[in-house]
């Protein structure tokens, strides 16, 4: 007891192994009741399979998440992604135009300048809270309410197909039997770790989310610090917003990227960075991703009726945040103790 | 007027944090209406103790008797309704409420199902007042000093009709003398009505004024428990040290060596800074290897003159010079770029940053100095650790532990580090020794000395005039938000700044 005790304790510590070991027991218990789960074929020379599948659909909460992970640790949160997914594939689609197999602009155009305008939205919402002095929340909400409006103003309210077959390489291309959305996170994490780690960037967002005042004093410039982070999610949710309207080879101004700010801000919090700032850790983001997908693909895969989906959703997220919580495991530990009182 | 009635008994108290032994069989007894100082270094075990006590912390060892009763205290909350009430070191209220709501919170009189706060307001003034504190208690706590606020705090912990026993950890060391002596009023007189009160402090003279017994801790072992008036001053030193202090000898003497220097060269000129509401225009030289001191009574514009200097707040009016550059106003990153640095006052809120490890709180400021994108490699972040965990022998197990792991003495000395890493040539120290014990203390005081001598222009601010007037070869002395008069040489002397405090500036003399 004593010695499944202090392991409790010590795993308690970091806050990543709790994490993976949620991921490791979804995909566990998958393993059990569908052992189909974890078979990868390969087709056409592409890899194909649930667990593919998970990554393949989790790229755009991925990236999302590491963006959602610096705003996070500077002790803001920005709810506007979802609608800045909209409205990047707004541009893109309509700078693409919809005539089958052409393009209006260069691809690299189209997408850079649709990544520019995902950008200047996290400008925007990095100005309202550096430097007008409006709270994180309330300051991204008013994009989360703009920009599902400006997303439907480009696409005149309807849902703008595409047919340009080389922008679906996003969403939907292979390159090694890979997807390629995975290796746009994977780009995106390496860039985002060596721009966080490697600059001083990462231990200014750090310092600011753990005590600001005392920030102040050391000569970090904590607006630019802040405004910056707002802009770089707003660029991942830009990605996020790519990835997601390549793959559905649509801009829909309604429901792209709908509820992706709360499945954010969840994985940053599954991962392990706390939402009142500080410490952050981009790979426990992306953990708490793949945990939120892995669950929305177990459901749909073990037949669990769609009325009760987002029940089971929020139980075992509920469950990982209790593994998490210190006090929980503070219980536990005493509950443990008082056991073994009792067998003395 | 103490009866000899055990109210607290402690006995065989171990309580282990991971590597060290923070208590070790420590006995400890409060009687009813006794006033009980427990002294020791940082480190010593004093917080833990009284942790215990209050149920912030566990022992794994020993046992806790309330009159006689075997208590186990979960909670502070739990502690409280015991008739436990503390008043913690670090003021611990809520900022953003009122006063009233600040001493009522917790014991609210509910009327109707609602709080009734025009009584809550009513019992917070007369509480106050029995502090000789009249201020508007609806106002939120933010608005008011340290020292208000500390008051604030004592008068919450008053706020408890069945306390038996009360728990002041560091109660003074944001008070000026005359608060001081309120408190002790109240002490005094809460322990005729037979409650037990455990006093900390690091002041001894405030120790032989009030309290009836010592027990002395040292590195988590129990030293002793003596009658006050039986145990003379040195001793008492000795036993919490457990060393004799030749440090403060060799002080003087080198002090005196930095005062023969004649030559001054100068590192910065300030002219007619001032901000309106805060400190009246004042000028000022700074000068390299000297320690000018900023002596005045708490509130009195010492802390915001720094400020101002070092650009944290932005004057309006008046301009510095340094390295030939008039400025208008410097902000913190102009000023490291300058080799400006600042201790300030508040350790907690504008010095450490708690979440972030020793060595990652040491060189901050230089990295800030360097820009984003020169990031220190990590080799050279742990030598630059390392450095000056060894050379200000800061007490950490490594350079990777979290700051706020750390004594109080142990951050102050890592905010020292955290400048000296950046190559300042003017330091200015804001209540450098507030809250730590004399060891560390005496080594500060060491330290500011040895660093005007290497050339560094050093600022040293202290509530404490004597450790002032020690270290300083030249004082700025502050009333009322403005500067009022300027020593130097032998005028730095105790008598002469205590009377300029008083009301009798070099105006009125000439």
């Amino acid at each position: 007891m004593k010695k499944l005790n202090s392991i409790i304790q010590k795993l308690g510590s970091n806050r990543l192994a709790w994490s993976m070991f949620a991921l490791a027991a979804i995909l566990l218990f998958n393993l059990i009741v569908y052992p189909e789960f974890f078979k990868i074929t390969i087709l056409d020379g592409h890899l194909y399979g649930s667990l593919v599948d998970i990554f393949r659909n989790g790229a755009p909460l991925m990236v999302l998440a590491i963006g959602m992970t610096l705003v996070v640790a500077t002790g803001g949160v920005d709810l506007s992604v979802g609608p800045v997914i909209a409205v990047t594939g707004a541009v893109a689609t309509s700078l693409i135009g919809l005539e089958y197999g052409s393009t209006n602009t260069p691809l690299f155009l189209a997408v850079a300048l649709a990544l520019g305008v995902a950008a200047l939205c996290g400008f925007w919402n990095g100005i309202l809270v550096s430097r007008i002095g409006i709270q994180p929340i309330v300051a991204t909400l008013i994009l989360y309410v703009a920009g599902r409006g400006v997303a439907q103003m480009i696409t005149n309210g309807k849902i703008m197909r595409i047919f340009y077959e080389p922008y679906f390489v996003f969403g939907s291309g292979y390159f090694l039997s890979l997807p390629v959305s995975l290796y746009i996170v994977l780009l995106v994490y390496i860039v985002a770790w060596l721009f966080t780690r490697r600059t001083s960037f990462g231990l200014y967002v750090e310092s600011i989310g753990i005590n600001s005042e005392a920030s102040r004093f050391t000569g970090i410039n904590e607006k630019n610090v802040k405004l910056l982070a707002y802009t770089l999610c707003g660029l991942c949710a830009g990605i996020a917003g790519i990835i997601i309207s390549s793959n559905v080879k649509s801009a829909d101004g309604n429901n792209a990227g709908l509820w992706y700010e709360l499945d954010a801000i969840l994985s940053v919090a599954l991962g392990g960075t706390s939402l009142s700032g500080g410490r952050f850790s981009f790979a426990g983001s992306i953990i708490g991703a793949l945990i939120i997908q892995s669950l929305t693909t177990t459901i749909y895969s073990t037949g669990v009726p769609p009325q009760v989906i987002m029940l089971v959703k929020a139980l075992v997220v509920f469950l990982v945040s209790l593994l998490q919580s210190e006090n929980f495991r503070k219980m536990i530990g005493s509950l443990l103790n008082s056991r073994k009182g009792a067998i003395q | 007027m103490v009866n000899d009635r055990v109210l607290l008994q402690m006995s065989n108290i171990s309580k282990m944090f991971p590597g060290v032994k923070a208590l070790s069989n420590v006995d400890f007894d409060l009687r009813a209406g006794e006033i009980h100082a427990l002294m020791g270094e940082n480190g010593a075990g004093k917080s833990t103790l009284i942790k215990v006590i209050t149920g912030v912390d566990k022992p794994e060892l020993g046992e806790i008797t309330l009159e006689g009763n075997i208590i186990h205290p979960a909670s502070p909350r739990d502690a409280q309704k015991l008739g436990i009430s503390t008043v913690f070191q670090e003021v611990n209220l809520c900022p953003n409420l009122s006063v009233a709501e600040n001493i009522s919170i917790g014991h609210e009189t509910i009327r109707y199902g609602f709080i009734n706060s025009s009584d809550a307001k009513a019992k917070a003034k007369q509480l106050l007042k029995q502090l000789d504190v009249d201020i508007d208690v609806t106002r939120t706590l933010a608005d008011y000093s340290v020292s208000i606020q500390q008051m604030v705090a004592i008068a919450r912990a008053l706020n408890i009709d069945k306390t038996k026993v009360l728990i002041l950890d560091e109660p003074t060391s944001s008070l000026d003398a005359y608060e001081v002596r309120k408190l002790f009023d109240v002490m005094l007189k809460l322990k005729k009505n037979g409650i037990g009160i455990i006093f900390i402090t690091h002041f001894i003279d405030q120790v032989y004024e009030v309290a009836d017994r010592i027990t002395v801790l040292r590195q988590g072992k129990l030293i002793g428990t003596y009658e006050t008036n039986t145990l003379p001053r040195l001793k008492l030193v000795y036993s919490m040290i457990g060393k004799e202090l030749e440090n403060l000898d060799s002080l003087s003497k080198m002090k005196g060596e930095l005062t023969k220097r004649t030559e001054v060269e100068p590192f910065m000129q300030v002219k007619a800074l001032g901000s309106k509401g805060s400190i009246q225009p004042f000028d000022l030289e700074i000068n390299k290897g000297e320690v000018l001191g900023f002596g005045g009574l708490l509130g009195s514009g010492r802390s915001e003159a720094a400020h101002l200097i070092f650009g944290v707040d932005i004057p309006d009016s008046g301009t510095l010079t340094v390295n030939k550059k008039e400025y208008r106003h410097l902000s913190p990153l102009k000023s490291i770029l300058n080799g400006i640095g600042l201790c300030p006052e508040d350790r907690k809120t504008e010095g450490i940053i708690s979440d972030l490890t020793v060595r990652e709180n040491i060189v901050i400021a230089l990295q800030v100095g360097q820009g984003w994108f020169q990031y220190i490699p990590m080799k050279k972040q742990y030598e630059i650790a390392d450095k000056f965990i060894q050379s200000l022998n800061i007490n950490t197990p490594s350079p990777d532990q979290l700051i706020k792991n750390l004594s109080g003495g142990n951050q102050q000395k890592v905010i020292l580090a955290r400048w000296l890493a950046t190559h300042v040539k003017f330091l200015i120290l804001d209540e450098p020794t507030r809250g730590i014990d004399i060891g560390t203390k005496a080594e500060i005081q060491k330290m500011v000395i040895s660093l005007a001598e290497e050339g560094k222009a050093i600022v040293f601010i202290s509530s404490e005039l004597d450790e002032v007037v020690r270290c300083s070869n030249r004082m700025m002395i502050m009333r009322d938000h403005q500067k009022v008069a300027e020593l130097e040489g032998d005028k730095v002397n105790l008598e002469e700044v205590m009377q300029i405090i008083a009301g009798r500036s070099e105006l009125e003399k000439a």
